[in-house]
């Protein structure tokens, strides 16, 4: 349903913009109908930029997302405002996403203004109920409240309950729990599983690996601005193959087995490939010399389902 | 026992009334312990820290007693508190990328600072650089500005710094939590090491991440609104908890391994009460399944075990 193909994000930096730093390399993977497909990095990974880019808010410098056959960076004027029917996003902060002075189901009035006009008081009212529960909230003690009368929990999913007044095909979530108390975000988690069960695609983007673990079908794991390994998620969470991998899920604190148990589990598994790298293992140019990360493939299937980038990121040639 | 706390009571001033963001508070910490203290957003955890070394200027001390080796420390009064910090109590800020001058060199700023206490910078600094060396810093960035170093260095630069003169007590307030996983692994070992090196004599890790507390504590205090729930060693308080709270807490947490195709977790419902005006009786009341008649009556803090204390009326009360 969401396609990306190869997309990059370039900035310029420095005096006058002489030169170029790379925020996203040759990213690409699909999010189909019902799944979840969780994005996880590190600060500065280029997740949310990732993000940003399928919303349109930024330009794309280099390849192409494709949302059911409509090519994003082409669209302009009417033919984006379809496309914000479709995709939609939540972000980090629920309590800088509204406008403090402003009710907060005001963000249902605008959607309504944009997309709705000619809709009639009470259609549009049952339209709003039925968001509202379906993200499990009652409407009798959320609307009409000023932002500050609200919890973490409750205004994200009022944010959902927005997004869900359109047709939406695709979510992107942007850390939408990192905010929330332990004893809430759980539920907010549930909530986007079962959009999910409705046929709903979610981008989940998040640095908390047991969360991505927990609801998507598939995994990406970016490195500075590069997919590193992606697919399915019991896969890469059970026999991860970068070695960066490796690293993100031995760091993880976890609340029944100690650091040094699960890195003893990694090692044990799969410790005599450490090293050599998987990618060329598999993909071997003929002419090292002229291997450009331009013309390679960014990704090399290792199994079914499980596509690993090369071991050495960005630094030019990985000799193996 | 290194440290001694008996019934702190610690208000905010507001202009509706007090806000009684620490209600109560009994407990020891022993030498060579390192004891967590866990909770939501508000539960009055980074409260108790701050009082054992600096109440700020809209905190009131109310109530209790702080016994610290056998000296009582005068947590009310803002200079008879100068004698001990530092020296016996110290502190590693929340956010300690900006708990250093930006102004100063790192080395300069740290003399400046040993001076204030009375400390002469040459004769420390040999110590100085070989708990630099402990921590993977390098010693030239005595001649940095906090500035050209990464979150992760000023981090673990902090830490050296609030332990330069072997404190009997750390308080280290959410250390962990703005950092990416595999920094955060290095910081909450460096600070087990700390320990075990003799650098402090007994620890005090404030976070909202009982999995980190897993990975590096002996002990582990749950509060939920101003009150202490439940007390134990961690593995008690990871696989046995008692209280209903702590209970619900831990099951609701996301783990490497669990999927919501497999299993689903479930928050909890509802939210803490305001601390304003707090209910009276047990404050977990309104969320509690278990809650009972009795629960209007507030619970007492009991060992039920040793070193197992807990909050609740259906685990001490008579009924249990």
């Amino acid at each position: 349903m969401l396609s990306l193909n190869r997309v990059s994000k370039f900035y310029k930096v420095g005096t006058f913009g002489g030169k170029e730093m790379t925020a996203v390399r040759d990213v690409s993977f699909d999010v189909n109908e019902g799944e979840v497909v969780s994005l996880i990095g590190e600060s500065g990974s280029g997740k949310t930029t990732i993000g940003k880019m399928v919303l349109k808010l930024i330009e794309i410098s280099r390849g192409s997302i494709v949302c059911d056959g409509t090519d994003v960076a082409a669209i302009q004027g009417a033919e984006v405002k379809a496309y914000y029917r479709h995709v939609q996003g939540v972000f980090q902060d629920p309590f800088s996403s509204y406008n403090p002075i402003f009710k907060a189901d005001r963000v249902f009035g605008m959607i309504r203004s944009e997309f709705f006009p000619g809709v009639p008081n009470s259609e549009w009212d049952a339209k709003v109920d039925a968001a509202l529960r379906s993200v499990s909230l009652d409407p009798g003690q959320v609307l009409n409240k000023y932002p500050h009368q609200l919890s973490g929990g409750q205004l994200q999913r009022l944010l959902v309950a927005r997004a869900l007044l359109l047709e939406l095909k695709i979510l992107v979530a942007d850390e939408i729990i990192s905010m929330l108390d332990a004893s809430t975000r759980i539920d907010v988690l549930n909530l986007l599983a079962e959009l999910k069960g409705r046929g709903m695609g979610i981008l989940f983007i998040t640095h908390d690996l047991s969360l991505g673990n927990y609801i998507s079908e598939k995994t990406v794991i970016l490195r500075r601005g590069t997919v590193v390994e992606m697919g399915d998620t019991d896969k890469v969470f059970g026999n991860p193959a970068h070695p960066y991998t490796k690293v993100l899920i031995s760091s993880v604190p976890q609340l029944h087995k100690k650091w040094a148990d699960v890195e003893a589990e990694i090692q044990a598994r799969g410790g005599d490939d450490a090293g050599t790298c998987l990618y060329h293992r598999f993909y071997r140019p003929t002419e090292f010399s002229g291997d450009t990360t331009d013309d390679r493939p960014a990704m090399i299937k290792v199994e079914d389902d499980h596509y690993v980038g090369c071991f050495e990121l960005g630094q030019g040639i990985c000799r193996v | 026992m290194s440290l001694q706390v008996s019934d702190l009571r610690v208000y905010y001033r507001s202009l509706a009334g007090d806000v009684q963001a620490l209600d109560g508070a009994t407990f020891s910490i022993a030498d060579k312990e390192i004891m967590g203290l866990a909770g939501e957003s508000g539960c009055g955890k980074s409260t108790l820290g701050n009082s054992l070394i600096r109440l700020d200027g809209r905190m009131k001390y109310v109530a209790g007693s702080v016994t610290l080796d056998g000296n009582k420390l005068p947590i009310w009064d803002q200079r008879g508190m100068n004698e001990f910090r530092f020296r016996d109590v110290s502190v590693i800020p929340q956010y300690a990328m900006s708990a250093m001058n930006p102004t100063r060199k790192i080395g300069k700023m740290t003399g400046e600072l040993l001076e204030s206490r009375g400390e002469s910078y040459q004769d420390i600094k040999p110590e100085l650089l070989r708990r630099l060396d402990l921590v993977g810093l390098q010693q030239d960035v005595l001649n940095r500005y906090p500035i050209e170093l990464s979150g992760g260095m000023k981090q673990r630069m902090v830490m050296v710094i609030s332990t330069l003169l072997n404190p009997s007590l750390l308080i280290a307030d959410e250390i962990t939590s703005a950092l990416d996983v595999s920094t955060q692994r290095a910081v909450a070992e460096t600070l087990v090491s700390f320990r075990d090196h003799g650098f402090v004599k007994s620890m005090m890790v404030i976070t909202h991440d009982l999995s980190i507390l897993y990975q590096t504590a002996d002990s582990i205090l749950v509060m939920y609104a101003g009150k202490l729930a439940e007390k134990a060693p961690t593995a008690t308080i990871i696989d046995k908890p008692r209280h209903p709270y702590t209970k619900m807490l831990i099951s609701s947490l996301p783990e490497v391994g669990i999927r919501y195709a497999n299993k689903k977790l479930a928050g909890i419902p509802g939210s803490p009460p305001a601390l304003l005006n707090p209910p009276a009786g047990c404050r977990f009341r309104a969320r509690c399944p278990l809650a009972f008649d009795k629960c209007v009556e507030e619970p007492p803090f009991i060992q039920i075990a040793p070193d197992h204390s807990v909050a609740c009326w259906k685990v001490t009360g008579s009924d249990a």
